[in-house]
């Protein structure tokens, strides 16, 4: 009924809706432009630095990062304590 | 010179062929030539949008494949001089349509047909036909409704028009983007139930050409096979209009983002 719609409280989902896309798009942009190889070149790394040390294949992260006029392929392997000493 | 326009949403049913035909109505009526291309092998739906549904001898894929002239297969609109129709094939063959047989099409129709504009209408979705639309496009209209997952929808495929198209790949001046935000309901914006022009255009970060208003009038004008921007005085119409006239560079004002003021009976009994 209209007559009695002020009554109801409205929900302002609106805003709601607004903040969960600017979080989702903020993620999806900055995984947008990798390129397609950058699996592969994580499970080849592994696979080399296997041979070294025992690693775990979720330490392996591997990100490249575009700017203006380069890119930057960044590789950050956590080791295992005594890996890293030994 | 031709200008070669895509129409693409990435979510379906946001408005993309309804926009289609109204923006290439709209141009033709102007008097500038222009063409509009069904991209959406196997689900033709542009012609009957545009009402020309029985005139269909042969399509977009004869013509690729060599089986049909391009002059044959394009349909000349009967309301409006300049308006050229050219039909999706219904065959379930997706890989019928090719880059090169899609680029001969567009030369064509720019160096024998003389077309000032050609309008790219988009399959939904990001697979090869809504690729093979936006590959060639120099301008993308971009339409997107008031709702989550058409708003990111539309955020993809602009990641994909700034990466994957002619212009991105040959390193020319990037594809320029509008913003078509169609069925919007102003009251439920005010109300904070539906997003806000200002939040769509926040988030996507692309200039607005067009906010087309919900109107019962578009479901009618597509039952009778009549684009929308030829239907008079409907406020989607005039939207529709309004948006080919900013296109061309005119000055018009956005419009119908306020709610309509209601009557003291309205607002007691409902609409």
């Amino acid at each position: 009924m209209p007559l009695f719609e002020f009554l109801r409280r409205q929900p302002k989902t609106a805003r709601v809706a607004k903040e969960r896309l600017q979080i989702i798009l903020a993620h999806e942009r900055a995984h947008r432009n990798a390129p397609d190889f950058l699996p592969t070149l994580q499970q080849e790394i592994l696979k080399v630095v296997e041979k070294y040390f025992p690693i775990e294949p979720e330490t392996v992260k591997v990100n490249l990062e575009r700017h203006a006029t380069y890119a930057r392929l960044e590789l950050n392997i956590a080791l295992p304590l005594q890996a890293a000493t030994g | 010179m031709s200008k070669v326009i895509v129409v693409t949403s990435g979510k379906g049913g946001v408005g993309k062929t309804t926009t289609s035909a109204s923006f290439a109505a709209g141009l033709a009526k102007r008097g500038h030539k222009t063409a509009v291309i069904d991209f959406d092998i196997g689900l033709r739906n542009l012609d009957l949008i545009m009402g020309c549904e029985r005139r269909v001898v042969y399509d977009f894929i004869n013509v690729i494949n060599g089986d049909a002239t391009l002059n044959q297969a394009l349909i000349r609109d009967k309301r409006v001089d300049n308006l050229l129709v050219l039909p999706a094939s219904q065959t379930r063959d997706k890989d019928a349509l090719t880059l090169e047989g899609v680029g001969k099409v567009l030369h064509e129709l720019e160096h024998d047909f003389h077309c000032e504009y050609i309008i790219c209408d988009s399959p939904a979705g990001i697979e090869k036909g809504a690729f093979l639309a936006l590959y060639f496009a120099d301008e993308a209209i971009v339409v997107t409704n008031p709702e989550v997952s058409s708003v990111r929808d539309a955020d993809r495929i602009l990641g994909i028009l700034s990466s994957k198209s002619r212009r991105a790949v040959e390193g020319l001046d990037p594809v320029r983007e509008h913003l078509l935000v169609a069925r919007y309901d102003a009251r439920r914006v005010v109300g904070g139930e539906m997003l806000g022009l200002d939040d769509i255009k926040g988030i996507l970060g692309i200039p607005i050409l067009g906010v087309v208003p919900e109107s019962p009038a578009v479901l009618q004008s597509s039952n009778i096979g009549t684009p929308i921007v030829l239907d008079g005085g409907d406020p989607a119409a005039v939207a529709y209009n309004d948006m080919v006239d900013r296109y061309l560079g005119q000055d018009r004002p956005l419009r119908f983002l306020e709610p309509e003021k209601k009557g003291l009976l309205k607002r007691l009994f409902g609409s």
